[in-house]
């Protein structure tokens, strides 16, 4: 599904590399891990695939089912599956909630040659969703993100990506910030998008999240680069022993 | 799609929209049998002014008032003080006066017809809707259930040709006719108002206004009345090198309510034409008038070639004790836009809002703001604008607050948020506070920003393209002044923002 090629990735101000070689696989309906230290380019890599300015590629490529990502407009990769769910969310005043799934969805379907959901179906289906992910209706009429908890904001990303049911999720930090029963009901909701189809780049720092949501491998991040890449039992290790032995043993 | 094909579609909204025109009381206003010319010959004097009011059948004392204003209008010399850059207007090379031309001779101008703003008008749904309105069918189909009348008076060029719901309204006593129409009708009424709260005298393009003007809208809202259903003006403007000069007069009795929406469009011409109307309000104790504007005139091409150049009066005289008003705008078309509604806060606890999104997209200008004029003890005033610029536009908010010696206790709440699409275009603001009591208090909030980036990466993450995502952002940025609006104004607003603002990111 996923596929990163040796990518290396500069920043476009200024003379910054931030991915040096960044090679990484996720086939269909897997799940895989990605762990690192603070600053080591998770969420860099997040935005670089997904097409956020400012950043330039040097080398390497990122393919989605054989086709480069690398030369599509962000809106273009939403249309062909990639979701990423914000390290941090962002807010948009005036713009209700609502408004704006119903936006992205249409916008979404529009790009596939679908028809429009009216607004009878696009209200049932967000409603249930939202009641899953326990998103009252109040949350749902409030501007997008505007004064949410930093756990709202979380479980409000779970809700777009449930609405929008992309192919390629990308979560960035999703658990951060989430209270106990948050945490099993964002994973829930994670673990009932799971599909054959359907693959997760999930990145964490707490082996408490990969508890819920099972992941197939485990990639660990240092500097810009996967340097370890192993089963489950990686996090677990990493959750002992912190990232000193495995970053020393990569060398 | 080929030429022809665009044509065609033209043709066929213009024909509907045509004859919908015509089945609706055209023949009763006398147009095909009255009339033999489309047009008053070009330039002004006291001849034309004499002929715009014969052809309206008016009386003496309305021909009399008419060429005071003219004379007065002689002496006087065009502003210069708004932050407006266009060529000098030559008022002797405009016609003043047009009646709508006959079906027969509309295909010629059909060439000229550019394919994008048919585009626009098919995303706006305007001829669909125009049809609609000027039939009186009931409400939008976005309304709730029950469907909400809109009584219509339609006015093309400057003639008005027809009002809907006139006996409905008549059984509540409402009177909503055309301004001639009220001059020979109405005349106590329009004698003891008109010019009452806009003189003759007031301003240069007021006071041409007052000599030329050809038609408009009047109403007069009885004591006590709520008026039963939202009242509409519709303007299009669609002869060429045609000036036009609406005038409105609104009357609210004491304790009565009405809510007033104007809508405006004109095609694509090459050329720069003329829009200098005047809307007075006259607001008595305990009555309430909402005044909602979507103003959609012909912006000018992405080069700034042609447009209106729109120069307007509006002004509210909140006349007596508990007097209410306020002004809705959302400003996106016309090339030059010089417009600031204002209240008059005579009455004791009188109240003014004005609320108003201005969108200036590629050479556009736009000057506008309000004038609260605190008279009355206790009077209250709150502003809230929102502009946007983009392209090479460049949009100033001019707003005065004053509080006179008598308005005691008074309070101005002015929040002024501008929003810049790209780094070509500019924003200026412009507040003049003038405080000369010591208990009232003013109080000025203003923003510049940049469309953030964030904010569009987010929105593009999620599938939608740079355009919608511009739109969304700068809807939520104009969203106070959205809910201010009608129901069904306000998504022909949002779908308006959207449209102007095409082509300006990228
Ligand atoms: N726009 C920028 N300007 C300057 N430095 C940047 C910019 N973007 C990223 N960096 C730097 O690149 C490195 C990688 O940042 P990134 O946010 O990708 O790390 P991360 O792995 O997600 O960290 P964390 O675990 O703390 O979220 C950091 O050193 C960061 O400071
Ligand atoms: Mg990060």
């Amino acid at each position: 599904m996923l596929k990163i090629d040796n990518l290396h990735v500069k920043l476009e101000e200024e003379d910054k590399q931030i991915l040096k070689g960044l090679s990484l696989e996720v086939p269909a309906g897997q799940v895989h891990a990605i762990m690192g230290p603070n600053g080591s380019g998770k969420s860099t890599l997040s935005y670089v695939l997904s097409g956020r300015d400012g950043y330039e590629v040097t080398d390497g490529d990122a393919t989605l089912d054989g086709e480069s990502l690398l030369e599509m407009e962000p809106e273009e990769r939403a249309a062909a599956g990639l979701f990423l769910a914000f390290q941090y969310p962002v807010e948009i005043p005036g713009v209700g909630n609502m408004t704006f799934l119903r936006t992205a969805v249409n916008a979404q379907r529009k790009a596939r040659g679908q028809d429009e959901l009216s607004s009878g179906e696009f209200l049932k289906i967000v409603r249930a969703k939202a009641k899953d992910l326990q998103i009252d209706a109040e949350m749902l009429k409030r501007p997008v993100n505007v004064g949410f908890s930093g756990g709202e904001k979380k479980r409000n990303e779970i809700l777009q990506m449930a609405m929008l049911e992309p192919r390629m999720c990308i979560m960035d930090e999703t658990d951060s910030g989430l209270d106990v029963d948050a945490m099993r009901l964002v994973s829930e909701g994670v673990n009932a998008l799971r599909d054959a189809g359907r693959s997760f780049l999930v990145i964490t720092h707490y082996q408490r999240l990969l508890n819920h949501i099972k992941p197939d491998v485990v990639h660990i991040m240092s500097n810009g680069r996967i340097v370890k890449s192993g089963g489950p039992e990686l996090a677990l290790e990493v959750e002992e022993n912190g990232y000193g032995d495995l970053l020393a043993e990569a060398g | 799609m080929t030429e022809t094909t665009d044509l065609d579609v033209r043709e066929g909204v213009d024909r509907e929209t045509v004859e919908t025109v015509q089945n609706m009381g055209s023949y009763k206003y006398g147009w095909d049998t009255e009339i033999e010319m489309d047009y008053a010959p070009k330039g002004l004097n006291e001849d034309i002014v004499r002929l715009i009011s014969e052809k309206n059948n008016e009386p003496e004392w309305m021909t009399e008032w008419r060429l005071e204003a003219f004379r007065r209008w002689q002496t006087m010399t065009e502003p210069k003080w708004a932050m407006l850059n266009y060529p000098e207007i030559d008022f002797q090379d405009q016609y003043y006066y047009a009646r709508p031309k006959s079906m027969e001779e509309k295909p010629k101008s059909l060439d000229e017809v550019d394919p994008k703003l048919l585009a626009t008008y098919e995303k706006l749904g305007i001829p669909l809707k125009e049809q609609m309105i000027l039939a009186g069918v009931e409400g939008a189909d976005e309304a709730p259930a029950e469907g909400r009348k809109v009584a219509v008076d339609a006015v093309f060029d400057s003639v008005s040709v027809g009002t809907t719901f006139k006996d409905e309204l008549a059984k509540a006593g409402v009177i909503f006719c055309s301004i001639s129409e009220a001059i020979r009708e109405h005349p106590e009424l329009v004698k003891k108002y008109l010019g009452s709260v806009v003189p003759q005298s007031d301003n240069f393009f007021a006071t041409l206004n007052s000599a030329v003007f050809s038609d408009g809208s009047f109403v007069y809202v009885p004591p006590g009345v709520r008026c039963p259903m939202e009242l509409s003006t519709y303007f299009r403007i669609n002869a060429e090198n045609t000036g036009q000069f609406e005038r409105t007069l609104i009357i609210a009795d004491k304790g009565s309510y009405v809510s007033y929406l104007e809508g405006c469009t004109a095609p694509q011409r090459d050329t720069n034409q003329l829009h200098a109307a005047v809307v007075e309000l006259v607001i008595l104790e305990d009555a309430e008038v909402k005044y909602s504007t979507v103003q959609n005139w012909f912006p000018g091409d992405e080069e700034g070639k042609g447009g209106i150049y729109n120069f307007v009066t509006k002004r509210a005289d909140c006349r007596e004790a508990r007097a209410k008003v306020m002004w809705t705008q959302v400003e996106t078309g016309s090339a030059i836009t010089w417009k600031y509604p204002s209240c008059i806060l005579r009455g004791d606890e009188s109240q003014g809002e004005f609320y108003s999104i201005a969108i200036a997209n590629n050479f556009q200008q736009a000057d506008t703001g309000t004038k609260m004029i605190h008279l009355g003890k206790n009077t209250r005033s709150r502003i809230v604008s929102k502009g946007i610029s983009a392209g090479k536009a460049q949009n100033t908010y001019r707003g005065l607050v004053t509080m006179h010696p008598k308005a005691t206790n008074s309070r101005n709440y002015t929040q002024c948020d501008s929003l810049l699409i790209g780094d070509q275009c500019g924003a200026h603001t412009v507040p003049y506070i003038e405080v000369k009591n010591t208990s009232s208090r003013v109080e000025h909030e203003a923003t510049t920003s940049k469309v953030d980036d964030d904010q569009l990466f987010y929105c593009r993450s999620r599938g939608m393209d740079e355009e919608e995502a511009v739109a969304l952002v700068v809807n939520g940025f104009c969203r106070e002044v959205l809910q201010a609006l009608p129901m069904e104004f306000a998504m022909e607003a949002q779908s308006l923002v959207a449209i102007s603002l095409e082509g300006s990111v990228g």
